[in-house]
């Protein structure tokens, strides 16, 4: 929990959590219409904010500049005579950044919201729970699956790969194997069993190469998308399911 | 009948997260689903009567006794926990995420303006959003959804238990049919459906 205090944060002017929310307090001071912004006025404050926030040597973020940049774009499209003949209804220069301040407007009210709900271990507390460690696993009973990352899945490959019988090493088979066939095989089993544990797959199967085969073989079906994997605990038995049920 | 109810009651209880009525229903597969939820109503108003310190309360599709509203600063007091704690920059990108979810890191900072790195692995941390998948476009974004964790710890029943999300839902709709207005250049009759 300390270490979050040691973190070296980037200081940044609290009332403005971007470029938006700089804008949107520029609005409210000016007691502007949001629909119809004064685009000339808008851009002179704002860009006598960013003079200041770089007075004050802030780490002037990279945003602000392109929000400068779109001000000033839109100031010049607007100083423009409109087309004689329009071909077609011309949009307002201003609609598209008056959308993403009205979004961004909706959504700040939204999160004011949020935070104000009756939260968990702050408003409203339920029973103490042990954590899951401390407590015993009971036999026969469900297990709560999590999501597996690719770190578990390597973990678990190494499982396998240790428990590997060293003579066995020596033997070369030259069984012809690819990742295709793997892939099928993978497949295969899953319509039977619906889920297959990771160390399930390569049982009676312990050569090296098809244990790197099949491994690979997972990887490729969870980039597809085919198949998914789950895992009980960190470092627990790596379960894989069907992606879609057919 | 008073028996069914006392045992639901210790089932939701010993039970570490919110309860949902199927699960009390996998004990009891004789008793119909209607039939336990009218038992946990039950229950429900006699915790509501007797205005003590906890109630039961519908979260994440289940239910779970938790201590009524008024009380936190007391058990605050007991507990050395720190609470959750979210910066104003992780509950609006958790908002955002909330209610427009599947959505990818760029949608999501187009919406706030900023970048959402930091902000997104803590709620990632915490458990509160999950990676639902990858979006099928060039450089394959990751997509984020909320998790039921989120639900626990905003007291909410489901997702659309979210306040507003019907409004927000009907103001967008509207925003596209005004957009698709000016488009096409002539009046859309459905306007007045919503």
């Amino acid at each position: 929990m300390d270490n979050e205090q040691n973190l070296n944060y980037a200081i940044k002017l609290d009332i403005f959590e971007g470029p938006l929310d700089l804008l949107l307090y520029l609005i409210k001071k000016n007691e502007i219409d949001i629909y119809n912004i004064p685009v000339a006025l808008i851009t002179e404050q704002y860009l006598q904010y960013l003079k200041m926030i770089k007075a004050l040597n802030l780490d002037l973020a990279g945003e602000y500049l392109v929000m400068a940049a779109t001000l000033i774009h839109i100031k010049s499209r607007m100083l423009l005579p409109p087309p004689e003949e329009p071909e077609e209804e011309e949009e307002d220069p201003r609609a598209e950044l008056v959308r993403q301040l009205l979004e961004h407007k909706t959504f700040k009210e939204i999160a004011a919201s949020l935070g104000s709900r009756p939260l968990l271990e702050r408003d409203v507390f339920t029973r103490a729970v042990f954590p899951p460690d401390e407590m015993e696993k009971t036999d026969g009973e469900e297990e709560e699956l999590i999501e597996a990352s690719v770190f578990e899945l390597i973990e678990a490959f190494h499982r396998v790969v240790s428990q590997l019988d060293k003579k066995e090493l020596l033997e070369i088979d030259l069984e012809k194997l690819s990742l295709t066939d793997i892939i099928n095989e993978v497949m295969d089993q899953l319509v039977v069993t619906k889920s297959v544990t990771f160390e399930d797959l390569l049982k009676g199967k312990r050569d090296r190469r098809r244990i790197i085969y099949t491994f690979l073989a997972i990887l490729e079906l969870i980039k597809l998308r085919m198949i998914k994997a789950y895992q009980t605990s960190v470092f627990g038995v790596i379960r894989i399911f069907p992606a879609v049920e057919s | 009948m008073e028996k069914i109810k006392a045992i639901v009651e210790a089932l939701i209880f010993a039970s570490d997260t919110p309860l949902a009525p199927e699960k009390i229903r996998a004990v009891f597969p004789e008793v119909e689903k209607t039939e336990i939820k009218e038992i946990i109503d039950q229950l429900v108003v006699e915790y509501n009567e007797r205005q003590g310190g906890i109630s039961l309360q519908e979260v994440a599709g289940g239910f779970q006794f938790r201590t009524n509203l008024e009380l936190g600063q007391w058990i605050k007091k007991l507990k050395s926990t720190k609470p959750h704690h979210l910066s104003p920059q992780a509950l609006e990108t958790l908002a955002i995420i909330a209610y427009k979810q599947p959505i990818v890191k760029s949608e999501i900072e187009s919406i706030r303006g900023v970048d959402v790195g930091a902000p997104l692995k803590g709620l990632l941390e915490k458990k509160l959003i999950r990676i639902v998948g990858r979006k099928d476009v060039p450089g394959k974004p990751i997509i984020y959804g909320t998790t039921r964790k989120f639900l626990e710890v905003f007291n909410l029943k489901d997702i659309m238990d979210l306040p507003n999300i019907r409004e927000l839902k009907e103001l967008h709709q509207q925003q596209e049919l005004l957009e698709q207005d000016i488009e096409e250049e002539k009046p859309q009759e459905d306007i007045s459906d919503l």
